[in-house]
């Protein structure tokens, strides 16, 4: 760096300073936006390697997911599950802490949502509803929670436990849907009691999509006004830049920890609430759909930014709803989502060495402008 | 052959067994992730490797007749797994633990979408030795069926041992897991040894994945790895990162998963459900239980993200 460089000098252009300032929100979102084009490029490669047509994959994602009011129920359905899963990876992610393990609460969210359901069959109104959803969140935050707080009272590595977890909340759930919670009635499918009417959560009025989404929405935006308008967030965030210095500086960083893992948790239990009680109407086997995972690429690629999260899983909720759709027109197998999934997210993190290398970004370039 | 009564002296033998044949992927991941966790790097997505490896080794050993042929073929997708993961990781400011996951949907993904064709067809399976033959309990020599890989596993651990404690390269791979700038200091390429350890480690688990469709449970499906390769991941931490350690650890997590089928060979079924959850409350048990706040861990690999 040669002196010049060193000396302040005035913005020449006018509103550079604005552009200065923009310059690294704009690198948030160029290099992602980016890194997703590379990711449909090396899967439109992938796609000619095995003799299918990219243009008509891509085509039939638009068509499937996005294209008619048909297709928009059938993406939308996806994206409540998707939202709440993806915040139960950046919540944590943004202390530093990277929690693969959602689908766990996910499926305990929805057991405990179907077993209070048979339970308070006689409560009037919404209470009912309410009570479920609340248990859902409480045991998806215990069961989250409980990973935090391994990590910081025990340096349990968190991806590692929350993946185990997530293999003893499936056995967990397939032993009470399988025994004690089973409907006799089920025969083929083992199940847990169909819900009553009055404790389904049904379509919203203007779209048909359930109201899951406006749940999904609503979590986000609480989530971005705790990261980022509150000072509990501020404190959280320097935590994940550093844990030490948020220590030295006494944050109460092993609360901030537990905190932030069991919101995720409730917010992912809050996933299995909808699907149960939306969706299947009982718990079964159908909630183990892999939105955990799923959830897990829709918050790297929104970076751990909750409102980005919203965009993000409706691109994935689209692709998830075309799967069908590509099955059957290009005879591929199901799996397909699965690679195209899998090559995004490679590529992602691969553009995650791109941060800081280009002048256009740093607000440097502008200021001197 | 009569089945003779034996009644409870069934259980242990059952598990005796089951720990045999259970252990061996157990063994060759976790072997081939010590490799690359000594080599300071942390590879997750092994899950997906030794899926990726079951349905290789069983397209390959289909197509050619030869399950040997399966196996390294199995072996060959597993470095290359490895090759991608570690070339990746090279960059500064990739986080290897989220590449690892990736790793782990994008292994599983191509292995489901090539492995289609195979889920029907049958493919031979890879030899045995019988241990038992001095027995006439057909339990026993059940038990003593000792398939091929799992000494080879055993052998590979001795090896391993005494590479990192009297070999150069066991050295050259300490040095690097130790301390990048001593590494450089000594004009060693840390990035290539890591690659090189990655490649490596995920031959290995592509080999444990060869075993799974290859001899047991001897057949390709979607669900064939009910997270072995993580769960062996976990057992790299509680061997302290020594490969002896690993292959008894191995034993150890195979004995556990084999628990549920010993006990249901004898009538006793009751949350038959829940002895699916063994292994996992195991590694978790044992993962709290040799983990310290202090973030100090004995035997660990001073550059390993994973302990920092």
């Amino acid at each position: 760096m040669s002196a010049a460089d060193q000396i302040p000098t005035r913005a020449h252009l006018p509103g550079a300073r604005i552009l200065a300032g923009l310059a690294l929100r704009a690198e948030a979102v160029a290099i992602p936006l980016a890194a997703l084009l590379a990711g449909f490029a090396a899967f439109s490669l992938f796609l000619l390697v095995m003799g299918k047509s990219p243009a008509e994959f891509y085509g039939l994602v638009w068509k499937a997911g996005f294209s008619s009011a048909f297709s928009w129920q059938n993406t939308l359905s996806r994206v409540a599950p998707l939202v709440l899963a993806a915040l139960c990876v950046a919540l944590p992610a943004r202390l530093g802490l990277v929690v693969i393990g959602g689908e766990g609460a996910i499926v305990l969210g929805g057991l405990a949502a179907a077993v209070t359901g048979t339970a308070v069959a006689g409560v009037p109104g919404y209470a009912g509803l309410i009570l479920m959803a609340l248990a859902a969140m409480a045991i998806g935050g215990f069961w989250i929670g409980a990973i935090g707080a391994l990590r910081i009272r025990r340096g349990v590595n968190e991806t590692i436990s929350s993946l185990l977890m997530a293999y003893i909340a499936i056995a967990l759930f397939n032993y009470f849907v399988e025994g004690p919670f089973r409907d006799p009635a089920s025969l083929n499918k083992p199940s847990t009691a169909p819900l009553a009417e009055a404790l389904r959560v049904g379509d919203m009025p203007w779209i048909a999509a359930h109201w899951g989404v406006v749940a999904g929405v609503l979590a986000c935006l609480v989530s971005w006004v705790l990261i980022d308008r509150t000072t509990l967030g501020f404190a959280a965030r320097i935590a994940g830049d550093n844990v030490r210095a948020a220590q030295v500086q006494g944050l109460p960083v092993a609360r901030l920890v537990i905190g932030f893992t069991a919101l995720g948790g409730a917010f992912a239990g809050l996933a299995g609430f909808f699907e149960v009680a939306a969706v299947h109407g009982s718990a079964n086997a159908s909630l183990i759909a892999g939105y955990g995972y799923t959830g897990i690429l829709v918050a790297f690629l929104a970076r751990h930014n909750p409102l980005a999260i919203l965009p993000v899983a409706v691109l994935l909720g689209g692709f998830e709803a075309s799967s069908g759709l590509i099955q059957r027109r290009m005879d591929l197998p199901d799996a397909t989502i699965l690679v195209f999934e899998g090559m995004v997210f490679v590529i992602i993190l691969l553009s995650e060495a791109l941060y800081g290398r280009f002048r256009i970004f740093t607000p440097a370039f502008w200021e001197r402008r | 052959m009569d089945s003779v009564e034996i009644g409870l002296w069934g259980v242990p033998l059952a598990i005796l067994g089951g720990a045999i044949r259970v252990s061996t992927p157990f063994i060759f991941v976790s072997l081939g992730e010590c490799l690359t966790e000594r080599s300071g790097r942390i590879n997750l997505g092994l899950e997906g490797t030794l899926v990726f490896g079951a349905m290789s080794g069983y397209a390959i050993a289909y197509e050619t007749g030869s399950p040997f042929a399966g196996v390294l073929a199995a072996a060959v997708s597993g470095a290359c797994f490895g090759l991608l993961h570690g070339w990746i990781c090279k960059f500064k400011g990739v986080n290897d633990i989220a590449v690892g996951i990736a790793m782990m949907l994008l292994g599983m993904g191509l292995a489901f979408f090539f492995g289609k064709p195979y889920i029907q067809p049958v493919a031979p399976d890879l030899p045995s030795i019988n241990f038992g033959w001095w027995s006439d309990v057909p339990q026993v020599r059940a038990a003593l069926q000792v398939n091929v890989l799992f000494i080879l596993g055993g052998l590979l651990a001795l090896a391993m041992a005494w590479m990192f404690r009297s070999t150069r390269v066991g050295l050259t791979v300490r040095v690097v897991g130790d301390s990048t700038d001593a590494a450089r200091a000594m004009g060693l390429d840390p990035d290539r040894v890591r690659l090189l350890s990655t490649a490596m480690g995920g031959a290995l688990a592509g080999v444990g994945g060869a075993y799974l469709s290859l001899f047991y449970p001897g057949s390709w499906t979607e669900g064939i790895s009910s997270g072995q390769g993580l769960m062996a991941i976990a057992l790299v931490i509680f061997a302290r990162w020594n490969p002896v350690n690993c292959f008894w650890a191995s034993l150890l997590f195979g004995g556990a998963g084999a628990l549920g089928p010993a006990l249901q060979s004898i009538g006793i079924s009751e949350g038959y459900y829940l002895f699916f959850a063994a292994p996992y409350v195991l590694t978790l048990g044992l993962l709290i239980l040799t983990s310290s706040p202090d973030r100090a861990m004995q035997g660990a690999p001073l550059e390993l993200s994973l302990t920092k």
